[in-house]
């Protein structure tokens, strides 16, 4: 392939954007195909928003109740999707997460054991048998680093603090690469590839109250809706349930879920164990419906039905809204999350001592000895791009999607330990879907350097404009309008709202001005983020518009139940014009479940 | 410019950011060298001093009521005092106190230290004087060269450190044997017993014993006995440095102790 | 709400100087929170790395008054009265502000050989929660650097760089060295090409790390101990010799298949 770029060029068969956990392993994945493969990375390699997860990663395994298997979990992932998932995709999920747990063992993955030696698994919302691979509450960081050492010792091609501008194409609309720069001093370079894979992950900085990091800008999504992919389900987003609600510097920090599956309850100000109130009729039938019987099932599972609080998160973030609401929260607007009292503070500190020190440091409070104070916090976004459950392709070839980015697997609402497993899961199977893309032999045969041009253009408009508006204040406003209009719970006139604000947030984001120089350049930085965060917002309000029924991580104040008929679609949305364009939203059809997958939703109580 | 070699090209030689200062700390960083430096120089005065007195180590004879500074034992000089000696001469010069052979052992039991070198390394060496504050040479070669690479011998001065306790120990159970052939305590009794353990509590909680006991397996679950030695002494490993100091001090009691009844100065008071 | 005085270094590789801010500081905040803010008010440009604010990911690194800390975990009331001094760590090179180019840790990371398990059992590897805690401490390192930035062997002798990992990369050997699968022999290479015996082990680095790992005592002395049983005792040499065995760790992987 020739270019004449006047850029930094480098040219790969992989180039993979994003280097969190479905990044790297599609990276192996490419790596062991003998491609060569490029891996570009916003920030510094190991850091990716993947670190904090911390329960674990969802397997059936088998290793604790050997009941378990991936039918159960299958069964499990559908439930908590509300059945809008990518059936395949939950399928594939469910059958390939053992050998995939099981493989980072031989990167050098030490997960903590059972007492004949095999991998321990715990126990977590909305999963039947205790399912999840862990170390500690440390779980993502293990992932990220055990894949970040295969593929160092792999020798990959790493960009560090690179930020990938937009997605380029050839003359017939294959992707053929991508245009960047380097935060370091600014400088553009440009990547042609056979594939790219894009594993930027999730959303989350366009809300103010986000467990997510300064990453969580959405550009993966952003950039492949711009190429010409279609985004689905964007309006599920999923509020976890246990974020620090104070101080006010760290709302929103993730309390892990294992406190819950270790025993923690909730309370309200009364003091009582409210979730019992809370059991939808979906899952009544498998939650315990008194303390006493909640307090065995941990020990035995056998012994007794599950405790409330491990609903899968939907359930438990609504709960807990509608106990601050109806006025028996915490004083800083939460309510308690009680481990204090139903643990030993030496088993305290040892299943969860990131928790012990966040709350220690940051907080002041012992968790051994007090309960945390707790709120729902912007967590993740089940919808993504629109991908092929085999493949992970998307609709535009030679561009590949996988961890969160991609939507699907998940459908209305995750269950916690599934996000560590997908990465896993899909990355391999990106990197493998790119690997026969490029084997297949059809691939990009150009370069677009007007649309390397356009991109540059468009970053630099910034420093050319004379008392425009700090990106600073768009981002902050932006958050606070997306909090307070497409929150945990939803309204028309809100939602509606939105999408005339967010017309207003593409024209002030046009008129930003840019102070100092290319080289590091937050101020900058955040300024050519913001497109890519507005976008999303937009797909988000239109399809929290458009979704009138609660399901999920998506619920209507107006449109409290569900409604079968939606229970058949997913919203897709288009773009046409670059980021500022016209996007378009259509009703997609949920894939059909086949017959034999369908028994097992139903059989199983 | 020299480069690192590897893959991620490392030129060396780059600008640093920040003032050129060699600290930024205002919190009293000097303090714990001072400290340290004090202690160190006072104990090796001391030590120094009592080597060279070559009398007043030994109090009682015949077996009965005897105490002996830990500076003298094993007393292994033609030299020693009058009931003190083990009936083993290693050297027969009148002008060497019996206390200079010995105190090679525990002075290189603790040169060789590692806790004693973060020490002296910090506060003696200024290498670096506290964290984050500028090291006092322009260059440096850590323990990679002569001298410094003896410090791998750590461990011998370990085992020697085991005799020494063990003859120590001994020395405590001989202090228990009273006027009239029973056993009984007297307060110079206790103070051998105490020091003896102390610098048994030293000696164990050594990071060459940890390793020795433990910690060089690759597979505690193929070895179960080394694990529990292991798990006993890592506890006793993290207050190496209490003991390291507390063993220290204890150890200059006890000669000034025993010093003190054997020049007649004090009495030793028996306690039943 | 009190004010407080930031004194902030501003600049690159072709020099810089202190800038302060005087912002207003709430109740619980930390010094990430205070640099967000003159971002977002007077210094837009105001360069520093950040990612999680969560004290997880490890790239707020920066020296606060003169030592080593992350910003996401630094609160501000905990920090003495008068103005806060932020520099950028001291041991890597400048690339703005609070920003440094770290990337001699990534080549010392690429010189690490991998681990090197046996095949896996059908059913995956069989490992006892004894056998993989001591490395499982190593591995919460989330790689701030902050151990490497405070190790004067580099911080206050550039050329040492060349022959020495710091300890970062000694937690990741011992991490290797005590990993149940593996069946490398690392203790030469840690000798030789890591730069063991430069670490004179005056504890900054255990000191600094944020997760509390002790860096000294559980890595860099056990390592120290192991390079002594292959390389400067004569009792071991002989022993190894007499019983015809270079390879400690390669022997006694603690591996056994899966019943």
């Amino acid at each position: 392939m020739t270019t004449n770029s006047p850029y930094e060029h480098h040219e790969y068969d992989v180039l993979i954007i994003g280097a969190g956990g479905a990044g790297l392993r599609a990276a192996i994945e490419a790596k062991q195909r003998g491609l060569k493969v490029g891996i570009v990375t916003k920030s510094l390699l190991g850091k990716a928003h993947t670190v904090m997860a911390e329960g674990g990663m969802a397997a059936a395994m088998g290793n604790v109740y050997s009941e378990d298997n991936w039918m159960v979990h299958f069964r499990d992932t559908m439930r908590g999707g509300k059945y809008l998932n990518n059936y395949r995709m939950a399928e594939l999920h469910a059958k390939e997460a053992p050998d995939r747990v099981r493989e980072l063992e031989q990167w050098g993955a030490l997960f903590d054991r059972t007492k004949d030696g095999k991998i321990l698994q715990r126990d977590f919302g909305g999963h039947r048998y205790a399912r999840l691979a862990h170390v500690g509450d440390r779980t993502g960081l293990e992932l990220i680093r055990t894949l970040q050492q295969k593929v160092v010792s792999m020798g990959t091609d790493v960009f560090m603090e690179c930020k990938v501008l937009q997605l380029v194409h050839d003359s017939s609309g294959r992707v053929a690469g991508c245009v960047a720069y380097w935060r370091a001093n600014g400088e553009f370079v440009t990547f042609s590839a056979k594939a790219v894979i894009m594993a930027t992950g999730g959303v989350g900085k366009s809300w103010k109250f986000t467990s997510n990091s300064w990453e969580g800008t959405g550009d993966g999504h952003a950039m492949a809706l711009w190429a010409g992919a279609k985004l689905i389900d964007m309006e599920c987003v999923q509020f976890h349930p246990t974020g620090m609600v104070w101080p006010l510097s760290v709302r929103g920090l993730l309390v892990t879920e294992g406190v819950r599956g270790d025993g923690g309850v909730l309370r309200n100000s009364e003091g009582k164990r409210f979730m019992f109130d809370y059991v939808a009729d979906m899952f009544r039938a498998e939650t315990a419906d008194s303390e006493a019987e909640a307090d065995r099932w941990y020990d035995d599972h056998t012994a007794g039905r599950r405790p409330p609080e491990l609903l899968p998160r939907d359930e438990v973030a609504r709960a807990i809204n509608a106990e601050v609401k109806a006025g028996r929260g915490s004083p800083h607007g939460g309510v308690f999350l009680d481990i204090a009292t139903r643990r030993s503070a030496e088993v305290i500190r040892r299943r969860l001592p990131s928790m012990y020190h966040q709350f220690m440091e940051l907080a002041g409070v012992d968790i051994t000895r007090e309960a945390m104070e707790i709120g729902p916090t912007l967590h993740y976004i089940m919808g993504g791009v629109q991908v092929d459950a085999e493949t992970a392709g998307t609709a535009v070839p030679g561009l590949f999607a996988a961890g969160e980015v991609a939507g699907g697997m998940h459908g209305a609402n995750r269950l916690g330990g599934n996000s560590l497993s997908d990465l896993i899961v899909f990355g391999k199977r990106a990197g493998a879907g790119a690997a026969d893309y490029i084997a297949g032999g059809d691939v990009a045969n150009g370069f677009d350097q007007g649309e390397v041009e356009s991109a540059v253009r468009e970053a630099l408009a910034p420093f050319t404009r004379e008392n425009g508006e700090n990106p600073y204040d768009i981002h902050r406003d932006l958050q606070e309008m997306m909090q307070a209009n497409v929150g945990i719970i939803r309204t028309a006139s809100e939602v509606e709202e939105a999408i005339t604000k967010l017309e207003e947030f593409t024209e002030r984001v046009q008129n930003i001005s840019v102070k100092g120089g290319r080289a590091y350049n937050p101020g900058w930085n955040l300024a050519t983020d913001l497109p890519s965060m507005l976008t999303v917002s937009k797909t988000t309000a239109r399809g929290a518009n458009l979704r009138k029924e609660s399901r999920g991580g998506h619920t209507r104040e107006d449109f409290p139940g569900t409604d079968v008929n939606l229970a058949k679609v997913n919203f897709s949305h288009s773009i046409t014009g670059g980021w500022a364009g016209e996007i378009t939203t259509v009703e997609s059809p949920v894939l059909e479940i086949p017959a034999e997958l369908k028994s097992l939703l139903e059989e199983a109580k | 410019m020299a480069i690192v070699e590897s893959s991620t090209k490392v030129e060396l030689g780059g600008t640093r950011g920040g003032p050129d200062v060699p600290t930024l700390r205002q919190d009293r960083w000097w303090l714990q060298p001072v400290v340290t430096v004090s202690i160190l120089t006072a104990f090796v005065i001391y030590s120094t001093w009592a080597a060279f007195q070559n009398k007043n180590y030994f109090v009682g004879g015949r077996g009965i009521h005897e105490l002996i500074s830990p500076f003298y034992s094993p007393c292994v000089s033609n030299q020693c005092v009058p009931g003190s000696g083990t009936g083993f001469a290693v050297h027969t010069w009148a002008w060497m106190s019996p206390a200079l052979l010995i105190l090679i052992f525990p002075l290189g039991f603790r040169m060789t230290c590692y806790y004693y070198r973060r020490s002296y390394y910090r506060a003696f060496w200024w290498s670096p004087p506290a964290c984050a504050v500028a090291d006092g040479h322009s260059s440096y070669s850590g323990e990679t060269k002569f001298p410094l690479i003896i410090q791998n011998v750590h461990r011998y001065f370990f085992y020697f450190g085991l005799v020494f306790n063990t003859l120590l120990t001994y020395d405590a159970i001989r202090s228990f044997h009273m006027n009239g052939g029973g056993w009984g305590l007297s307060v110079g009794g206790l103070v051998l017993g105490v020091n003896a353990s102390l610098l048994w509590l030293y000696s164990l909680s050594c990071h060459a014993c940890r390793h020795l006991c433990g910690g060089q397996v690759k597979s505690f679950k193929a070895h179960p006995i080394r694990y529990k030695f292991w798990k006993f002494l890592t506890p006793l490993n993290a207050q190496h440095m209490k003991f390291a100091w507390v063993s220290l001090f204890f150890v200059a009691f006890t000669d000034v102790y025993v010093r003190l009844v054997a020049s007649g100065a004090w009495t030793d008071f028996k306690l039943f | 709400m009190t004010d407080v005085t930031m004194k902030v270094w501003r600049g690159d590789a072709s020099g810089g100087a202190f800038e302060n801010y005087s912002v207003t500081q709430q109740e619980g905040e930390v010094v990430l929170d205070v640099i967000h803010r003159i971002q977002a008010t007077e210094a837009p440009d105001l360069a520093c790395r950040w990612n999680c604010k969560a004290g997880k990911c490890g790239s707020c690194a920066v020296e606060v008054n003169g030592k080593p800390r992350l910003m996401c975990m630094t609160r501000m009331d905990t920090l003495p009265e008068g103005p806060v001094t932020l520099t950028p760590m001291k041991t890597f090179p400048i690339i703005r502000d609070l920003v440094t180019d770290v990337s001699f840790n990534y080549a010392m990371a690429e010189k690490v050989p991998a681990l090197l398990p046996p095949p896996m059992p059908e059913g995956g590897y069989v490992m006892f929660q004894e056998d993989v805690e001591r490395s499982q401490e190593f591995r919460k390192c989330i790689e701030c650097f902050m151990c490497q930035d405070v190790c004067h062997v580099i911080r206050d002798h550039e050329d040492n760089k060349q022959h020495y990992a710091g300890p970062r990369f000694f937690i990741r050997t011992a991490e290797l060295e005590m990993h149940p699968l593996d069946t490398n022999d690392r203790r030469e290479f840690v000798r030789e090409e890591m730069g063991l015996g430069y670490c004179n082990i005056t504890k900054c680095c255990t000191e600094v790390c944020p997760e509390h790992i002790k860096i000294t005592d559980n890595a860099i002395i056990p390592l120290k101990e192991r390079v002594v049983d292959a390389h400067y005792d004569p009792v071991a040499w002989l022993g190894r010799k007499i019983r015809r065995k270079t390879k400690m760790s390669s022997t006694e992987a603690a591996v056994q298949p899966a019943p």
